[in-house]
C-alpha cells in the first residue's frame, strides 16, 4: 500500500475522527495535528498499525507561538517509516500555562534526551519521563530559554555602556 | 570511625551511601584526554566493570537555535560549521539546500557535482580521523598521524575554494561563491591518486591485527532494533545491520545519478563501526571519481557554471559592486539580510559524517528563521551509551565512545 497523504489522512480519520486537523502537506511532507491528550495514542497507532509502521523518531521539538492564546506551545514530532521511506509530520499544541504532555519514551528511546531538551528550552512538562531534567543548560537556571519572550540582544540598542564593544 | 569518614563539603552532590557502597564512582570528563571533546561520564566501577554509566552534556552549549532566531540566513551557515567540525562543508551545505528548498532554488547539475565532490571529501576526513582515533585509543599511535596529512590535504583543497580550514563556511545558497580553481584539481588529482594507496596501508595496520581486533570485536555492541530505537543514523545505524542512507533514500543533490553501495555490518560493535567507516571511504572516493568525471564532461558555457541564478540570495560579482548601482543595492541587502523568506516549514536531512543530520527551519516571512532546530546525530544517538557500555571494562569504554564519532560541538549546539 502506498503511504499517499490521502491514504495517511484517511486512516487516521478513520481511527481518531474529527481530533485529526490541520491537515497538510508542506514541501511535500504530510503534516497534520491532533490533541495533546491523544499524542501517545496516535504516536501508537503509527507505531503499531502493519500497515503505516512509523517506528523512527526522527526528531522532536517545540515551537512557541505567544500571539496563540491556550496553545503558545507546539511540540513537533517528526516521524519516519523506513521500510516505505515516508516521513510524515505530527504536531500538538499545548497551554504554557499547563504545559503537561505525555512522553514518548516508552514507545522510542530517543525521546528521552530529546524530551529532556525540548523541556530544558521550552518548559514543556513530559508526564512519566524517567528523568525530566536539564541537559544542556545549567540546571539552577529558572526560565526556559527559547521562549520569545526572551529576545536576543537588540543590536541597535543604545542604552547599554559598553565602550569596550565601540558602543560607548 | 565518624571523626576519620565525614562526608565532603563538596559542591557536587555524592549520592546517598556512596561512601560506605562497594562500586566506585569515576568521572570520565569533562575534559579527559580520552573523551576527545568536553563532556562527561560518571561511571559507576566495580573493579574494572562498568555497572553503569550517566552521561552529562551541554558544557559547550552556545544557544544556536536561539542565535539563528536573530540571523538572517548567510549568518546561520558559520553557526553549522560548528556543530560536527570535522566535516563542516556537509553542514554548510545542509543548511543551503534547506535554504534552496525553502526558496524553491533549482541548482544546476555542475554545481550538485562539485557539492558532491566536496561533501564526500568531508566524509573522508570525517571518518578518518574517527577511525584512526579507535587506533589511538586502542594503542597505536602511527596510523593516526600517517593519515593526517591527507586530512590536511583536504583541508587544503578547502582552502582552495573558501579559503578557510577546518570552520569552512563554504559556498551560498544556489551554489559556490567561485569556481574551483586549477589548483584545487590538482590537489583533488593528488588526493585521488595517493589516497587509495595510503587507506589500503592503514586498514592494513587494524584490520587483522590481533590487538585491534581483541579489543574491539563484541565491545559497544548495540543490535539493530535497539540501534533504531534509540534513533541510530549514519554508519553507527548500519554497523548494525540496517541499511538507511540519506543520500539513497532521500537523494538531495543528484546523489541519484551515481552508483555506489552501502556498506553494512551486522553485530554493531566497535569493529563493525570501523569496518563500516572503511568501506564508505572508498565508496565515497567511488562517488568522487564519478562527480569529477561528470564535471570534466561539461563543455562550453556550462563548465563554468558554479551557482544558480538567485539575484536575491547570491552575492553580484566584486567588480559590479563596485560600478553597477543594481549590484551595490542587491550586495547591501544580502549582506545585511533585507530580504524577507517565503513563509513556510521545511525539513531537510542530509547523511552528515556521524548520522542523519536534519534543518527544521520554520519561517514566517521575515529575514531570519522563526524557529530552527537542528537534528543532531551523535545528540541522539549518545542516549545509548550507558546501555552499550554496561558490563564491559573501563578501557572498552572509551574505545566505544570513539568508535561512535561522538562530537561535543554537535551534542550541545
Amino acid at each position: 500500500m502506498d503511504l499517499s497523504p490521502e491514504y495517511l489522512q484517511s486512516r487516521l480519520t478513520e481511527k481518531f475522527g474529527d481530533a485529526v486537523t490541520a491537515v497538510d502537506t508542506p514541501y511535500g511532507m504530510f503534516t497534520f495535528e491532533v490533541p495533546k491528550e491523544l499524542n501517545l495514542k496516535v504516536l501508537q497507532f503509527l507505531y503499531d498499525d502493519p500497515e503505516l509502521q512509523f517506528r523512527f523518531l526522527t526528531d522532536l521539538c517545540a515551537v512557541h507561538y505567544p500571539e496563540k492564546k491556550g496553545r503558545e506551545l507546539a511540540l513537533v514530532y517528526h516521524l519516519h517509516n523506513m521500510r516505505k521511506n515516508v516521513r510524515i509530520r505530527m504536531k500538538i499544541y499545548t497551554d504554557i500555562n499547563q504545559p503537561d504532555v505525555y512522553t514518548a519514551t516508552a514507545l522510542f528511546s530517543s525521546a528521552n534526551w530529546q524530551e529532556r531538551e525540548t523541556y530544558d528550552f521550552y518548559g514543556i512538562n513530559f508526564v512519566g519521563h524517567p528523568n525530566l531534567k536539564r541537559i544542556l543548560n545549567v540546571e539552577e537556571m529558572d526560565y526556559f530559554p527559547l521562549r520569545k519572550e526572551y529576545p536576543l540582544e537588540d543590536q541597535t540598542r543604545i542604552d547599554k555602556d559598553d565602550e569596550m564593544f565601540g558602543r560607548g | 570511625m565518624s571523626e576519620i569518614i565525614h562526608q565532603p563539603e563538596h559542591h557536587v552532590k555524592l549520592p546517598e551511601g556512596s561512601i560506605e557502597k562497594q562500586t566506585t564512582t569515576l568521572n570520565l570528563g569533562p575534559t579527559h584526554p580520552a573523551t576527545h571533546g568536553v563532556f562527561q561520564n560518571i561511571l559507576e566501577v566495580d573493579g574494572e566493570r562498568i555497572v553503569s554509566a550517566d552521561q552529562t552534556v551541554g558544557y559547550i552549549h552556545r544557544a544556536f537555535e536561539k542565535i539563528a532566531e536573530r540571523r538572517p540566513l548567510y549568518q546561520i551557515t558559520p553557526l553549522t560549521d560548528r556543530l560536527n567540525y570535522c566535516s563542516s562543508p556537509i553542514n554548510n551545505m545542509g543548511w543551503h539546500m534547506t535554504c534552496e528548498k525553502l526558496l524553491g532554488v533549482q541548482t544546476p547539475k555542475r554545481v550538485d557535482y562539485l557539492r558532491i565532490i566536496i561533501m564526500e571529501l568531508a566524509r573522508i576526513s570525517d571518518h578518518l580521523i574517527c577511525n584512526s582515533i579507535v587506533g589511538v585509543d586502542s594503542g597505536a599511535f602511527s596510523g593516526f598521524l600517517y593519515v593526517m596529512q591527507y586530512r590536511e590535504l583536504i583541508y587544503e583543497i578547502y582552502e582552495e575554494i573558501c579559503g578557510s580550514r577546518l570552520t569552512t563556511n563554504i559556498g551560498r545558497i544556489g551554489g559556490f561563491e567561485r569556481n574551483f580553481t586549477p589548483t584545487a584539481f590538482q590537489k583533488l588529482d593528488r588526493f585521488l591518486a595517493e589516497y587509495p594507496g595510503v587507506l589500503k596501508e592503514f586498514i592494513g595496520l587494524f584490520e587483522r591485527n590481533r590487538i585491534f581486533m581483541e579489543r574491539t570485536i563484541g565491545g559497544g555492541a548495540i543490535s539493530a532494533d535497539r540501534a533504531l530505537n534509540y534513533g541510530f543514523t549514519g554508519p553507527n545505524l548500519r554497523a548494525a545491520g540496517v541499511d538507511y542512507d540519506v543520500r539513497v533514500t532521500s537523494p538531495y543533490s543528484s546523489y541519484d545519478d551515481f552508483q555506489f553501495d552501502i556498506p553494512v555490518g551486522s553485530t554493531g560493535d566497535n569493529y563493525d563501526r570501523w569496518q563500516v567507516r572503511n568501506e564508505e571511504m572508498w565508496q565515497s572516493l567511488r562517488i568522487i571519481r564519478q562527480a569529477y568525471e561528470k564535471v570534466k564532461a561539461f563543455t562550453g558555457a556550462e563548465a563554468e557554471i558554479y551557482h544558480a541564478d538567485v539575484p536575491e540570495y547570491y552575492l553580484p560579482p566584486k567588480k559590479d559592486v563596485y560600478t553597477k548601482m543594481e549590484a551595490l543595492i542587491w550586495h547591501f541587502k544580502i549582506v545585511m539580510g533585507e530580504i524577507d523568506m517565503p513563509a513556510g516549514e521545511v525539513y531537510h536531512s542530509v547523511e552528515g559524517g556521524n548520522g542523519e543530520l536534519g534543518f527544521y527551519l520554520i519561517s514566517d516571512g521575515g529575514r531570519s528563521p522563526y524557529r530552527l532546530h537542528f537534528r543532531r546525530p551523535c545528540f541522539i544517538y549518545y542516549q545509548a551509551y550507558g546501555e552499550i557500555t554496561k558490563g564491559s571494562m573501563i578501557s572498552d569504554a572509551v574505545i566505544t565512545m570513539s568508535s561512535l564519532n561522538l562530537i561535543a560541538g554537535e551534542m550541545d549546539a
